[in-house]
C-alpha cells in the first residue's frame, strides 16, 4: 500500500510540510517496504485556484490510498475522499520529519481526517 | 457618457461622490442613472433609496457531466484554467464556485458528454431614485465570480445621457470589468498612507487602459502631501476636496444625501462635476 505524505523536500528524513495543496512534495512511500519516491508540487504550488484539487488528483493518480498531511481543505477534501483515500492529521510537535509521520501512522497516532480541517483559500 | 468612480483602498468616498453628483445632476433634471457595481456589498441604495421595479438573475454557465459515460480520459481537467473539473479513475468531480464558464471542457471532451446549464451567482435589480436611474448588483454569498455580475449589471442597464457607476475597491478583475468602457473614472482618495498607495496602483491601471482620470482628494486635511505630490507628478488633475468634517461623517451614518442635508456643500460638488467634465476626452458626437 502506498502512503502520501507532504514534505519541504524529497527524501525520507526531510520536514513535514503541513499544507496540502500547495506542499513543497510528495513522498510516496511504500508501507510495506519503505521505499519512497518523491513528487514535486510545483504546478499547484504557483497556480491561483484549486491547488488542493489538482493535488488530489495528482495523489490518486499514483496510486496511494493514504494521506499524511497537517491540513486538508473542503474541495481536496472531497476529492481524496471521493478517490478512496484515508486521511490522517500529522502534529508538527509531535513529528517533524517523513519518517516519524509513517511510524506514528503505523502505530495508530494519527487522528484519522473525516472532515475539511481548514477553510478553502480559493479567492 | 460614462463615468466610474474607484479609489484602490476601500472606504475613501466613492459611493459618497458618486450618489451626490447623481443627485446633483438630478436637481438640474439631467438623465442620469446610477449603476452600483460593488456587486460584494452594494450601499448606494441606503443613500438613494430607489423604488425597485424589476429583478433578474444574474447567472454563469457551468459543466454538467453525463459521468456514466465517461471513460476517464481527464481532457476537461487538463485544459481547464481554473482546477474547476477533476477526473480520476471513472469519476468526475466540478467545482461550480471554481468553474469561469468558458465552456472550454464542453468542447473538447472527445466523448461529447459535458453539457452546460445556467447557475444563478446573484440578481440585478433595477428601478428609480426619485429622477436618477438606478440598478445594483448584488452577488450571493460565498460566490466569487463578481466580474460577470458586474458585466451583466451593465448590459441590463438601460441608455441614459450620464451613467455613473460605483466601482468596487480594489485594483483587481472586479474593478477592470466596472471601469473598462469608460470615458472617463474619478479616483475618489484620501491623503494617508495607505490611500496613497493604492492610488498609485489605480493610477497605473488606468493608465494601462488608457481611460483618463482626475482625483478627489476626500479627508483632506488629513494625512500627509505624499499624495498631491504624486498628483503633481503623474498630471492627474485634483477634482475637489473634501474636508474631514464630523457633519458629513454624521450625515452619512444616517444614510443622508450631503447635498441634501448639507446645504454648504452643494458648490464644492457642482464644481467637482464641472472639473469633471473638462476632462472628457472631446468626441466628435458631443
Amino acid at each position: 500500500m502506498k502512503i502520501a505524505v507532504t514534505a519541504q523536500n524529497p527524501g525520507w528524513t526531510e520536514s513535514l510540510d503541513t499544507r496540502f495543496g500547495r506542499a513543497a512534495w510528495f513522498v510516496i512511500v511504500d508501507a510495506e517496504t519503505k521505499r519512497w519516491e518523491a513528487a514535486e508540487n510545483l504546478q499547484n504550488r504557483q497556480s491561483a485556484q484549486g491547488a488542493g484539487i489538482q493535488a488530489a488528483a495528482a495523489i490518486i493518480d499514483r496510486q496511494a490510498e493514504v494521506l499524511l498531511s497537517g491540513n486538508v481543505g473542503p474541495k481536496a477534501f472531497r476529492v481524496l475522499h471521493s478517490g478512496g483515500v484515508r486521511m490522517y492529521r500529522t502534529d508538527v510537535s509531535k513529528q517533524q520529519t517523513v519518517a516519524d509521520a509513517v511510524t506514528a501512522w503505523e502505530r495508530g497516532e494519527l487522528e484519522e481526517i473525516t472532515a475539511a480541517t481548514t477553510e478553502g483559500h480559493s479567492i | 457618457m460614462k463615468i466610474a468612480f474607484a479609489s484602490g483602498k476601500g472606504g475613501t468616498g466613492k459611493t459618497t461622490v458618486a450618489v451626490n453628483i447623481a443627485n446633483i445632476l438630478q436637481q438640474t433634471g439631467a438623465d442620469v442613472q446610477l449603476l452600483d457595481c460593488d456587486v460584494e456589498e452594494p450601499n448606494a441604495h441606503l443613500f438613494l433609496l430607489p423604488r425597485i421595479a424589476w429583478s433578474v438573475p444574474a447567472t454563469v454557465r457551468r459543466p454538467d457531466v453525463a459521468e456514466e459515460h465517461c471513460t476517464g480520459c481527464g481532457v476537461c481537467a487538463e485544459f481547464c484554467e481554473y482546477n474547476a473539473i477533476t477526473v480520476f479513475k471513472n469519476t468526475v468531480i466540478v467545482f461550480p464556485e471554481l468553474c469561469h464558464g468558458c465552456g472550454v471542457c464542453a468542447q473538447f471532451c472527445p466523448e461529447r458528454i459535458i453539457t452546460e446549464s445556467d447557475r444563478a451567482i446573484g440578481v440585478i435589480e433595477g428601478g428609480a431614485a426619485g429622477g436618477i436611474g438606478f440598478v445594483q448588483g448584488r452577488l450571493n454569498v460565498g460566490e466569487v465570480l463578481a466580474p460577470p455580475l458586474i458585466r451583466q449589471v451593465k448590459e441590463k442597464a438601460p441608455k441614459a445621457a450620464v451613467t455613473l457607476i460605483d466601482c468596487p475597491p480594489g485594483t483587481s478583475c472586479p474593478v477592470i470589468e466596472a471601469v473598462r468602457d469608460m470615458d472617463l473614472v474619478v479616483l475618489v482618495s484620501e491623503p494617508t498612507p495607505f490611500g496613497f498607495y493604492d492610488l498609485t496602483l489605480m493610477a497605473a491601471t488606468l493608465k494601462t487602459l488608457a481611460i483618463p482620470s482626475g482625483v478627489v482628494v476626500n479627508r483632506c486635511d488629513i494625512g500627509n502631501d505624499e499624495l498631491y505630490r504624486f498628483c503633481d507628478r503623474e498630471g492627474l488633475p485634483i477634482l475637489a476636496e473634501i474636508p474631514h468634517d464630523r457633519r458629513i461623517a454624521e450625515c452619512y451614518s444616517r444614510g443622508a444625501l450631503i447635498t441634501e442635508s448639507l446645504p454648504a456643500y452643494r458648490e464644492l460638488f457642482a464644481n467637482l462635476w464641472q472639473q469633471t467634465l473638462t476632462l472628457l476626452p472631446s468626441r466628435p458626437d458631443r
